[in-house]
């Protein structure tokens, strides 16, 4: 079952930039930080709030690589793809988690717990290469490890 | 006593807030606080130790068990208590061998206290600028030679004169936080450790441009650098160093963070305009320069980060001290993220006029694997690889530029005999095919058949003749895109075909890949004389191609095999090989 989208949870948000031009992506930063992902009824709300046309939000919205248009797992991994992590060997991580949870690049696995996403650079090179699921960063991955750090996880959302 | 531990992102990542909470825990009788980034990015997660008369003890890869063995060195003095964990005299080299300017008080104070930023002398080029006419403040950084540090290395005085000149009461000043390059981390490293002496320097510009409003466009990958900027653009509007009247001066100005959403072209100047204003971020066409008709259509300047931090000490020290280092084009000093295959991965700043062998040799300690030095990538989608013949190029942005690389805006990834260089293409152009706008038709198709043609010669379905039609394509592709996005995206194709043509022609000709990396064209073999049975690999085997029982040599199914590579990284034998 679908859940309940509340919208009120954007009236703050709403009140403080829709009259401020140009704050159409800070907005969906917003939105995004609330319900984890755009939904179709909150770009709905922005359009009418701020007077941008739906379409016109969805071509921002698609245009940059942070929004999505889908709920999210409860560990969002976001695997570095960047230079430094590619020669330390990032694809076999990639492989790694791939081969572990069942998910392509963009996917989410069917119990709703882990969403992978490839990003270019999270900054940590030096450490690469790197992931970040959620708020913490991972560095100086093996297969191994990363393995490990997926099934703590797993065992903590149970 | 007093703890300071690095707490960057490097730092953090690595374990550095577990190491504060089990000091914490250890309730040691002394000040325990956090720094940015040192810089020593491969020995994080770092603790400093400074004594009554400030003398260090740097404590490298430190875990929370050390935490006790800390305690008891700061309460007992012993340091043979963390004599393992002391730092080497040969890593320390590291550091002493740099001059840090733009990262002169990165890994040294608390960046969320601006109280330590003053006591460094903090804010005190802002006053002084303040009291001279702007004029005054862009001749100095015309003496300075100050070229920008995004990339493109365009004289800073220059564009703040354009500015200045042009007409309008409302004009912005704005700072590209965007820090793209993949593989990059200056920027990110700046603002996190010394965010005021961004904000300073941002002000200094926008006193010398006429500006009321700055702006910083920080990349969404950066959440600690956005909330210590947060942080300090706070204290600086309660210190009176941000707002109406700066310092009595009658120069006001306003400060805002815009958090970018992840799209690589937001780095072109033209696309983070459109992009602060809340659109797709697509290049305009130029001119008109922003500096006549920028954000908001206003004049408005942009300069990168490490431009601006390095503005504060050009006003204190005079723009002589700066141009005195660095060579007859290139002045003042560089930030270099030096990563990939290289012993000591960290941020390094050097004078222009050093060579790369000093940088990746001298103070990177040169290769971390047994395989040799092959090329370094400078100036990441926009730059491209610099082989082990020409290791002796000076930095300065015409000799690198020669090269067919670029200075870039500091990515430096080390690469040895391991990475494959038509691989190395694909990668990049992967990237730039993905991030291209789509605005011009050169960029968005062209970037996309020269990655197809890529893809084919990796898996080995490359043709006669496919080399000079990826030539032809890049120059056409250059001649024709609309930003610098497309116009540099050729480069890593260029100069990988430049430098290692043969590798091409292995891919293409013979079906192999020299360097063992596109599996493709390789094949695990177990050697038999070096495989002890241990059934490591069988068991990491996704798809069960490995048979042999225990204690006997294992036998590969190439008909099964997904040539992964699991059992080549597992192997603690050396027993797997490519062919
Ligand atoms: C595709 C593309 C990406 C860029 N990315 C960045 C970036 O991440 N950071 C940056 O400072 N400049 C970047 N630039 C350069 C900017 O357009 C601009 O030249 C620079 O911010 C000017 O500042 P500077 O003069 O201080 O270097 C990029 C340019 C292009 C064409
Ligand atoms: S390249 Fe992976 S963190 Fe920078």
């Amino acid at each position: 079952m679908e859940k309940e989208i509340d919208l009120s949870l954007l009236d703050g948000v709403l009140e403080e930039y829709a009259p401020v031009r140009g704050s159409l992506i800070t907005i969906l930063q917003h939105t995004q930080e609330i319900y984890g992902y755009l939904p179709k009824e909150a770009i709905e709300l922005i359009s009418e709030k701020t007077g941008i046309a739906a379409s016109e939000i969805m071509g921002v919205g698609t245009f940059y690589t942070q929004f999505r248009f889908e709920p999210v797992g409860k560990y969002l991994i976001m695997l570095c793809q960047g230079t430094a992590c590619h020669v330390n060997s990032s694809e076999l991580i990639l492989q790694t988690i791939k081969d572990e949870l069942g998910i392509d690049d963009g996917q989410t696995t069917e119990d709703g717990l882990f969403s992978l996403k490839c990003v270019a650079c999270l900054g940590c090179c030096s450490l690469s290469p790197v992931m970040m699921i959620n708020e913490d960063t991972y560095g100086s991955l093996t297969p191994d490890k990363t393995k490990r750090i997926l099934k703590e996880l797993r065992e903590a959302a149970q | 006593m007093r703890i300071v531990i690095g707490q960057g992102s490097c730092g953090i990542a690595a374990g550095a807030e577990k190491i504060r909470k089990a000091l914490t825990e250890q309730s040691i009788g002394c000040d325990i606080s956090i720094t940015g980034c040192i810089g020593m990015c491969w020995l994080e997660p770092i603790v400093d130790i400074y004594d009554d008369d400030n003398a260090l003890t740097r404590l490298v890869r430190v875990s929370e068990n050390d935490a006790q063995a800390v305690a008891e060195y700061v309460e007992t003095g012993d340091k043979s208590k963390v004599e393992k964990l002391i730092v080497t005299d040969e890593d320390s080299q590291f550091l002493s061998k740099q001059t840090r300017i733009a990262l002169r008080n990165c890994g040294i104070i608390n960046p969320e206290l601006i109280e330590e930023y003053t006591e460094k002398g903090g804010y005190t080029a802002l006053k002084k600028a303040l009291g001279m006419t702007p004029e005054e403040v862009i001749e100095i950084i015309k003496t300075s030679g100050l070229a920008g540090r995004g990339g493109a290395g365009f004289p800073t005085w220059f564009k703040w004169n354009a500015a200045r000149q042009s007409a309008g009461e409302e004009k912005y000043l704005i700072c590209n936080a965007d820090e793209g390059d993949p593989g990059a981390f200056m920027d990110r490293a700046v603002i996190e450790s010394d965010p005021h002496n961004l904000i300073e320097g941002m002000l200094i510009g926008a006193y010398a441009i006429g500006a009321k409003h700055a702006v910083v466009y920080v990349r969404a990958e950066y959440p600690l650098a956005i909330k210590r900027l947060k942080n300090a653009i706070r204290q600086a509007t309660e210190n009176g160093v941000i707002g109406e009247d700066i310092f009595g001066s009658g120069f006001s100005c306003d400060f805002t963070i815009k958090a970018g959403a992840g799209a690589f072209v937001c780095g072109e100047e033209t696309a983070l305009i459109e992009s602060l204003e809340g659109h797709r971020g697509m290049p305009r066409l130029k001119p008109p320069f922003p500096a006549q008709s920028g954000f908001w259509r206003k004049p408005s300047n942009i300069n990168n980060v490490e431009t601006f931090a390095n503005v504060a000490w050009i006003i204190n020290n005079g723009g002589e001290a700066f141009a005195a280092m660095g060579t007859e084009g290139s002045k003042g000093t560089k930030v270099f993220a030096v990563t990939g295959k290289v012993k000591r991965s960290g941020l390094v700043e050097i004078p222009m006029g050093k060579t790369l062998r000093d940088v990746i040799f001298d103070i990177g300690g040169g290769m971390k694997t047994d395989k040799p030095f092959k090329a370094v990538q400078m100036g990441g989608p926009s730059g491209g690889c610099i082989p082990a013949s020409l290791i002796d190029t000076v930095i300065d942005y015409k000799a690198l530029g020669a090269t067919g690389a670029i200075m870039g805006s500091g990515g430096m990834v080390v690469m040895d005999e391991s990475t494959c260089m038509v691989g190395m293409a694909k990668f990049f152009l992967d990237f730039t095919a993905k991030e291209s706008c789509g605005k011009c038709i050169h960029c968005r198709i062209g970037t996309k058949r020269m990655l197809e043609m890529l893809e084919r010669i990796t898996k080995g379905e490359g043709r006669e003749g496919d080399i000079e039609l990826l030539e032809e394509l890049c120059y056409s592709i250059k001649d024709g895109a609309l930003c610098g996005l497309g116009q540099t995206a050729p480069n890593p194709v260029l100069t990988t075909i430049k430098y290692f043509r043969n590798e091409y022609e292995a891919h293409i000709k013979d079906k192999k890949c020299p360097a063992g990396e596109c599996s493709d064209l390789i094949e695990y073999k177990i050697a038999a004389d070096k495989c002890r049975g241990c059934t490591l690999c069988a068991r990491n085997c996704p798809v069960g191609a490995i048979g042999g029982t225990v204690k006997q040599p294992h036998v590969i199914d190439t008909t099964k095999c997904i040539k992964c590579g699991k059992c080549y990284t597992v192997c603690k034998f050396g027993a797997v090989v490519k062919e």
